[in-house]
């Protein structure tokens, strides 16, 4: 359909009839090529392929017949730039601009399948052809992002025809706000920002605040390291973001809402405000939406991308318009929020799964999930593990399901040492909790935090008291420094650890930096203060004999704080080639009597050079 | 008027007063470095943390942002509010070892060594001086630049301020810059001169060391212990 016969949709059986009109969209047998539009697949280069299969299909003449479709993310963006041709979800990795031709040639003219694109299966070596049997998604429960592969995020009658604002008429028509409400509160439903707050609860705060104008906040500030589900998902189904939006607008009450988002996402800001724009023109946003008599309007406001801004006081006063800085709740956004007005904030994650429960239904909708947290959640799996992306599964999942069954285990041959749920805030977890079902309170209890979902990965490689300093790092040029504990407190605790990796720490420093750990953690302001702490306090509980090798016998067992390992030759080993001693930069290699090298610790930088070069592999670190 | 325990007293207090209104109100001490009466409430010193709640539930907040509720039930001085305001005043003292106020606060709380390297600093960016500014002069004339641990407070863009009007009420209302401290040494930055200025305890409540005022010493006390067990 093209954009001359975009009319208002005044009524719900206007969308019924359009989605109708739509209905050879949804054609099973249609051919179809959908190349992976998502930042890592467009560094991979996936933007040069797009012009090269549209020009292949213009030669063939087969541009009306084969739908060439840019979607968001498709979530394995380890083994990018991704291509999945329909029918039969054939799934082509590393597809570079050469291979278009031949794509368009066997797969689409033929149904020859191209060997040498498919995923081989780690485990077995044996080829995949279609996506849906591949261990990373076969082994998701993908309901968030399943639309994503079918869907063009740039038009909005793809999502139409995909059953699109589908739950918006249906909870216009035929619900009242506080239906809405039980709804989301039946459903399970929690913030998937990071702190878990009951949604529905926290609509119904807002929709009991006293005042006639109020605001509904999308947070899109996804500001943790390694993760991007929320990017994913403004830039592959942002409409489904605006839905959300709308009903949780209708339950609240309010006419007005506003998606913060950051600035360093252009490709999304772009996507929301494309599907913004379109759903004003279909009369999805504006006055008297489907005829309902329900108005709601939405702004885009761009934030300069600064970590604290994720929280939701310091967002709020980031939309105003102000410096970015938490300040002390209560009151809550639900009474004093944007404006001073009543507000409720969720993450984009959160708005996505408010349609999928008007749709499915609470019940159907709980069905997945723990008994206290519904529905699924989407993790960005990275750092050493074989398979990295975006993978979502229902609450519940054990780590050892995701790291080992989605993920594939880890990377290199190497063994498992820690998983970093959350974030910088989040807590570092050993292998013995890789049993830990993964869901708010079991997160909590065993000292991290479900954060937004980053999931990073760590090896027997990494050193974790290097890890922890690292995230206070992170974290100390993050905070806005308001409250006191938060920003002397962290310097603090980053003080403590450059003495353990020098060396010059003391086990009298281990007890000091707990201490001051619980501090921060009990006295600070905002989330950021308050979870600070957890890397801190998980790595001394789970990997205090690590602590203790750097301070008691000064030694880092991963090879990782410069001061606390030393490489040295094996003279066995050694072939003499010398190879080492020309490389060194510091010139700590010299060569000894017996025509073998020997590495002098005091002139060594611990650069590592030398053990890279080395032939005969007889470098040891340690 | 809503009914509180403030430290195991039932008392009546005024509807939308904070914990630390009400509780200096019936004369209990929680010390504040940025909290000045007719400024707006910060909450960035953190040392004003109560403990709310039943045993059990309980969490630490600012009672000087926190309003009163209904059967709130408030702690000012138990053994987790103790130990996290020693640890922050330790920090405090680290930070500015100069500033009297500071010292003496550190005197009255029993802190008498610091772990930290000192720094040295003059500011400890409670904002006094910004809201005095703003606020109560009308003034405007400085506020907080940059953040986290380069956060400072100054005129806009460090230029000499064409709306200061140099009357000096950010420096009066300082915790940190007007009354100095001389007993700090480069190496040990606690003073710990005025400690002999603490009062005597009175006697030991349960829920509380005076009836009047809950003298934190007394709590610190390491001979606490034996106190009780004598009193048994």
């Amino acid at each position: 359909m093209n954009t001359n016969t975009r009319s208002k949709l005044a009524i719900p059986d206007d969308l019924t009839k359009r989605r109708e009109m739509l209905k050879d969209r949804l054609d099973p047998k249609k051919q179809r090529i959908v190349v992976c539009g998502d930042t890592g697949c467009t560094v991979c280069g996936s933007r040069e392929l797009v012009p090269v299969i549209e020009k292949v299909l213009q030669e063939r003449g087969l541009a009306k017949k084969v739908e060439l479709k840019i979607a968001g993310c498709l979530g394995f963006c380890e083994n990018g730039p991704l291509v999945l041709v329909f029918p039969g979800a054939v799934f082509y990795q590393q597809v570079q601009a050469e291979d278009a031709e031949e794509i368009v040639e066997k797969t689409v003219l033929q149904g020859e399948i191209i060997e040498r694109l498919l995923y081989t299966d780690s485990a077995d070596g044996r080829k995949i052809t279609c996506a849906y049997d591949i261990p990373f998604y076969k082994l998701q429960k993908r309901v968030l992002l399943e639309t994503g592969w079918y869907i063009d995020p740039l038009d909005i009658d793809d999502y139409i025809a995909h059953g699109g604002y589908a739950a918006l008429a249906k909870v216009l028509g035929e619900m009242t706000p506080e239906g809405v409400i039980a709804e989301m509160k039946k459903a399970g439903l929690r913030g998937r920002g990071g702190a878990g707050f009951p949604t529905g609860l926290k609509w119904e705060f807002c929709r009991a605040s006293a005042g006639d104008e109020k605001y509904i906040l999308c947070n899109a500030d996804e500001g943790d390291p390694g993760a991007f589900m929320d990017r994913s998902l403004l830039e592959g189904n942002p409409h489904a973001v605006l839905e959300g939006i709308i009903i949780s607008a209708y339950a609240v009450g309010a006419k007005e809402g506003i998606i913060y988002i950051r600035i360093e996402y252009p490709t999304a800001v772009l996507k929301i405000e494309q599907a913004v724009r379109q759903a004003r023109e279909l009369g999805l946003l504006g006055r008297d939406i489907l005829g309902s008599g329900f108005d709601f309007e939405v702004a885009i406001s761009k934030g300069a991308g600064a970590f604290v801004c994720g929280e939701e006081t310091a967002l709020i006063r980031a939309a105003e318009g102000k410096v970015g800085e938490p300040r002390q709740k209560p009151p809550y956004p639900a009474d004093v929020g944007f404006g001073g007005k009543p507000t409720v904030i969720n993450n984009v994650e959160t708005f996505v799964n408010v349609p999928l429960i008007i749709n499915r239904g609470a019940a159907a909708y709980h069905e997945i999930g723990t008994e206290s947290s519904g529905g699924t959640k989407i993790f960005c799996l990275v750092g050493k593990v074989k398979n990295s992306g975006l993978v979502e599964v229902p609450f519940g999942t054990t780590l050892r399901q995701i790291i080992f069954g989605i993920g594939g285990g880890i990377k290199n041959g190497k063994r498992f040492k820690a998983v970093q749920t959350g974030g910088p805030s989040g807590g570092c977890l050993p292998e013995e909790m890789l049993d830990l079902k993964v869901d708010f309170k079991d997160l909590a209890q065993a000292g991290s935090i479900m954060g937004s979902g980053g999931m990073i990965v760590m090896d027997e490689d990494t050193c974790v008291v290097d890890v922890a300093r690292y995230f206070l790092q992170f974290l100390k040029s993050e905070s806005c420094g308001k409250c006191f504990s938060c920003r002397v407190g962290i310097q603090r605790m980053l003080e403590i650890y450059e003495r353990i990796t020098t060396g010059a720490g003391s086990i009298e420093d281990l007890d000091l930096l707990e201490e001051l750990a619980v501090t921060v953690k009990d006295a600070s302001m905002c989330g950021l203060g308050q979870t600070s702490a957890n890397p801190v306090l998980s790595t001394l509980r789970y990997f205090r004999e690590e602590y203790l090798a750097h301070v008691r016998d000064k030694r880092c067992p991963a090879g990782v704080c410069r001061p606390l390992f030393r490489y040295s030759i094996d003279k066995e080993l050694c072939i003499g080639c010398g190879s080492c001693a020309e490389q060194c930069q510091a010139e700590a290699i010299v060569e000894t009597e017996e025509g073998s090298y020997s590495i002098n610790p005091e002139l060594c930088t611990r650069c590592g050079v030398c053990m890279e070069i080395c032939v005969a592999d007889a470098i040891i670190k340690g | 008027m809503v009914q509180i325990a403030l430290n195991g007293l039932r008392v009546e207090v005024d509807e939308g007063m904070t914990i630390l209104e009400a509780a200096r109100f019936y004369g209990i001490a929680i010390p504040t470095l940025c909290y000045l009466e007719g400024l707006s409430p910060y909450g960035a010193c953190r040392l004003c943390l109560v403990e709310i709640g039943s045993p059990g539930q309980s969490k630490l907040v600012t009672s000087c942002t926190y309003r009163v509720e209904e059967g709130l039930i408030v702690r000012t001085d138990s053994d987790w509010v103790i130990k996290r305001r020693k640890m922050l005043i330790e920090l405090y003292l680290a930070t500015c070892p100069s500033s009297k106020v500071i010292q003496d606060l550190a005197s009255k709380y029993h802190v008498t060594s610091v772990r930290f390297t000192p720094w040295y600093e003059d500011c400890i960016l409670c904002g006094l001086c910004v809201r005095m500014c703003a606020e109560q002069m009308q003034g405007k004339a400085i506020g907080f630049a940059h953040r986290g641990s380069n956060r400072k407070v100054t005129t806009p863009f460090d230029k000499e301020s064409e709306v200061c009007r140099l009357c000096g009420g950010c420096m009066y209302v300082c915790p940190a810059c007007q009354s100095r401290c001389q007993g700090p040494q480069e190496e040990q930055p606690v003073c710990n001169a005025c400690l002999n200025l603490q009062q005597p305890c009175l006697d030991y409540f349960d829920d509380k060391m005076c009836f009047m005022d809950p003298c934190v010493a007394c709590e610190l006390d390491t001979n606490r212990e034996l106190k009780v067990k004598r009193r048994l």
